[in-house]
């Protein structure tokens, strides 16, 4: 404890006692284990979440092995098949990317680049951890339980989700699923708030909303757009777990099943998926606007040049959040639904794609005429740029109702949304650790290692996803654990099969180089002192690497200038940090005061 | 230089996979030419435009790669530039959705000469019903279903009469005739699927739902299902065998004959 001296008239004089002091943790318990530094928990949820992404990792190889070369392993039966792609598919979007885009790249840079001491609410934010462990040992706990995980696809569509022609249906897979789902919500919320309460209230002098880097407006946005999105997949939840324990028929009508009549009726199916993708579609961008912010930051760091159009980049992201609340359906255009509302929601999804366009443009006008350094992370954000684009324009052919008819239930959708949201975001997300990974630990991860990580994660992933969309031109249907015995599948395509197998199993091998140059360079990387890549945001202008509890020493910092005075003419260096004063200025350019 | 170099096979790899690739949509068996045309469009216009962004990108890699005494120009914002980029977005963007919109008008529309038929799911196999003589199919409902009417057809319906079911997941549709498929499910989500068809839909439990098309090639072709509706998914198969008229009617008259002796649920192979 501090020694708090008494001032005249026994009271504490407020001065007395720097505030910083009263922050501070004062045991190794809660300095590492319940921790309320925000920079802690975030390491807790960057580690949880790797790890659910190597678990993850491994169901991916297991299913793969079963459609490069279907048969040969007896233990991936159907039944394994979908519980593996069922566990995969969940545990990827919801506890891996959102998990450590918000958890994780949340926690640790809003209160840094914002010059805040932490959140909000700390001890909040602590429970939002541990609620988050919590219900990732649940999700993992059904791969224990009798029957197995649930195999219901990550979609989780009733009927068949709750009955017995489903693994884990009339079991325990999909109560555990349903529960993990619904904690997982609930430490979320908690984390949520802490994330859009601090950028708003906890900002530093001078850091004025459009003084932020996109990276804070990529995590705010997608915090906002979480706390209304979970509670329609909470609602689901709770409905289908009354559904499935206490016989309610939310989303059942009346069914028979194998010959047997069940004792419902009147229940929607179709209000389930209504409600999985109000949740589902923001889900999407939930994790990719983060994406979005952080890589706007990479490439105009490592550009040494401001991020071309900057209010545009924003008010994009703005459009974007708003406009994905309104496109859900284009997930249910053959799903059964009044076919009508197609016309709506074919429409709004494309106009979604003028502000994301515009969000590329301004990337790579951002490279022109600028000093590109092809450091990793650098690498990392090119790469994003290729597979973002061109996952983001198949979604131009899913999302125009009608293109979508032959492709919906394809494995076109499987490449399209794996290289959208998966190989893009995750891209980001190494490219991030590369960028941020000397701040958190004083050292430089070893250059050599991360490009081959870079080289044979983003080719490898290419060459995984490009040519499965011809697979899915062709017709072969998702969620198929055999494509045996479809006249119009030729042997190539089975030939493709298994290539496509071998680059994912040696890509995910690969992945090993980059845990190890996390460990090791711990060690051993070269210190990399707090600022090394010459940038102007807050978080690399704390006075010690890493940044202490409390972040800034005595003083918070004071805001002069926008995020983005890369080569500025007449500057004597090519980056003038955001708390250096001097001539203030904002995105247009040399402001007024 | 290496970078930039990757970068444009990447580009140009892409175009020529895209060339030359093997797999490609089956020959098409409907009269939904129009979906395949609004792909073809879409493929140039997101095509070309992957290959210019990412060119573009090599380029600068290459142009504006770091050297020493090089200074990048300090430009925040060119307000001219965003707008006209926006604008022609915005043009590409309409000219993918327009033709869209109006074949999703014409999908959705069925033609007054179109026969009902029904296709039912139920884990894991096909049955179909057409209508009898009188081009009309009775009502239904799934809490009719028993081991005697495995369809749920509501035997009260004077249409009922003539209606034929065919168990075991073989249809045959005669060519060049509008077809309405109603399609209904028994338990959980299915989807009737045929690749040459283009078309294709989801039947949900507790209600109907459908497409339309127009058989123009006759021949046999796989009946899938593309909703995942449990373990034996992928094992629900059936075939879809479009004939000439006569060959159509003859297998019907068949079918017709044997109806009544078959209202029994036959096992599934």
């Amino acid at each position: 404890m501090v020694d708090v001296p008494l001032g005249p008239g026994g009271v504490v004089a407020p001065t007395d006692i720097d505030d910083v002091e009263l922050y501070h943790p004062h045991s190794w318990v809660t300095k590492y284990v319940f921790a309320q530094d925000a920079k802690v928990i975030a390491i807790q949820y960057a580690l949880v979440a790797l790890s659910v992404g190597l678990i993850a990792l491994v169901l991916s190889w297991l299913m793969r092995l079963q459609l490069g070369f279907p048969g040969v392993f007896a233990f991936i039966d159907a039944n394994a098949y979908y519980q593996f792609i069922t566990m995969h598919g969940m545990m990827m979007v919801v506890y891996v990317l959102t998990a450590l885009f918000l958890g994780g790249f949340g926690n640790y840079l809003i209160p840094l680049m914002v010059g805040a001491r932490d959140m909000v609410f700390p001890y909040v934010n602590m429970l939002s951890f541990w609620v988050y462990l919590l219900a990732v040992l649940v999700l993992v706990a059904s791969f224990f339980a009798p029957g197995g995980p649930t195999g219901a696809g990550w979609t989780l569509y009733p009927p068949q989700a709750i009955l017995s022609g489903t693994p884990g249906g009339q079991e325990w897979g999909i109560i555990l699923m349903l529960a993990s789902l619904m904690i997982f919500i609930i430490g979320f919320t908690m984390g949520g708030l802490n994330y859009v309460v601090t950028v708003l209230q906890a900002r530093a002098r001078g850091m004025t909303l459009m003084r932020m880097p996109l990276t804070v407006w990529g995590i705010f946005t997608a915090s906002f757009m979480a706390l209304l999105a979970f509670p329609a997949l909470f609602v689901g939840a709770v409905m289908m777990l009354f559904d499935r324990i206490f016989g309610t028929s939310f989303f059942m009508p009346a069914i028979v099943e194998m010959g047997q009549p069940l004792d419902r009726s009147g229940g929607s199916p179709l209000l389930f998926q209504h409600l999985f993708w109000f949740f589902g579609h923001p889900e999407v961008y939930i994790v990719a606007l983060p994406a979005f912010g952080i890589v706007s930051d990479l490439i105009s760091t490592h550009a040494r040049r401001n991020i071309f159009g900057y209010r545009m980049m924003v008010w994009a992201l703005l459009a974007i959040g708003a406009l994905s609340f309104v496109v859900w359906a284009h997930h249910m255009y053959v799903s059964g639904m009044n076919p009508y509302f197609g016309f709506f929601f074919a429409t709004t999804t494309l106009i979604i794609a003028i502000p994301t366009a515009i969000k590329v443009y301004n990337w790579i006008l951002t490279l022109w005429r600028g000093n590109i350094h092809l450091n990793v992370p650098m690498l990392f954000a090119l790469a994003f740029i290729v597979t973002f684009v061109n996952g983001g324009l198949t979604g131009l052919f899913l999302g125009n109702v009608v293109v979508d008819v032959p492709l919906s239930d394809t494995m076109f959708v499987v490449a399209h949304f794996h290289m959208v949201m998966g190989v893009a975001p995750i891209l980001v997300i190494f490219g991030a650790i590369y960028h941020w990974y000397p701040k958190v630990t004083g050292r430089m991860l070893n250059d050599t290692l991360g490009k081959i990580h870079f080289w044979v994660t983003f080719l490898g992933a290419y060459l995984i996803f490009f040519p499965m969309h011809y697979l899915g031109l062709m017709g072969i249907p998702r969620r198929y654990h055999d494509i045996a015995d479809m006249s119009f599948v030729p042997q190539s395509a089975h030939t493709l099969n298994a290539f496509i197998t071998i680059v994912a199993l040696f890509v995910g091998a690969i992945q090993m180089i980059f845990v190890f140059n996390l460990f090791w360079s711990l060690r051993h990387g070269r210190p990399s002192g707090g600022n090394p890549w010459r940038a102007t945001t807050l978080e690399w202008q704390t006075p010690e690497t890493p940044p202490p509890h409390g972040n800034w020493g005595k003083e918070v910092p004071v805001v002069y200038r926008w995020a983005y005075d890369y080569s500025v003419p007449g500057a004597d260096q090519d980056f003038l940090p955001q708390n250096q004063p001097g001539t203030a200025r904002t995105a247009a350019g040399p402001a007024h005061g | 230089m290496a970078v930039a170099l990757i970068l444009v096979l990447v580009a140009l790899g892409s175009v020529i996979f895209h060339l030359v690739s093997p797999w490609w949509w089956t020959p098409i068996a409907s009269n939904w030419q129009y979906i395949d045309n609004t792909i073809i469009i879409t493929f140039w216009i997101t095509g070309a435009v992957f290959v210019a962004v990412v060119l573009f990108m090599a380029y600068c890699v290459y142009r504006f790669r770091h050297q020493a005494g090089q200074q990048a120009h300090y430009e925040p914002e060119n307000k001219r530039l965003e707008w006209w980029l926006t604008i022609v977005t915005g043009v590409g963007v309409a000219a993918m959705l327009t033709p869209g919109l109006f074949v999703w008008r014409e999908f959705i529309t069925v033609p007054d000469d179109a026969t009902d038929i029904e296709i039912f799911g139920q884990q894991w196999q096909w049955s179909f019903r057409l209508p009898g003589p009188d081009g009309k199919l009775a009502t239904s409902d799934a809490r009719l279903i028993s081991p005697d009417n495995p369809l749920g057809i509501n035997k009260d319906d004077p249409k009922s009469k003539d209606d034929v079911v065919i168990e075991g997941g073989e249809l045959h549709l005669p060519i060049g005739k509008p077809v309405k498929a109603l399609l209904r499910s028994a338990d959980v989500l299915h989807d009737f699927y045929v690749p040459e068809l283009r078309a294709k839909m989801d039947m949900v439990p507790g209600q109907v739902s459908y497409i339309w098309f127009t058989p123009t090639r006759t021949g046999t072709f796989d009946v899938l299902c593309a909703e995942l509706c449990g373990v034996g998914h992928p094992q629900m198969r059936g075939k879809l065998v479009i004939q000439e008229q006569k060959d159509y009617q003859a297998w019907l008259e068949r079918q017709t004959s044997q109806g009544f002796a078959r209202l029994a649920p036959s096992p599934v192979e």
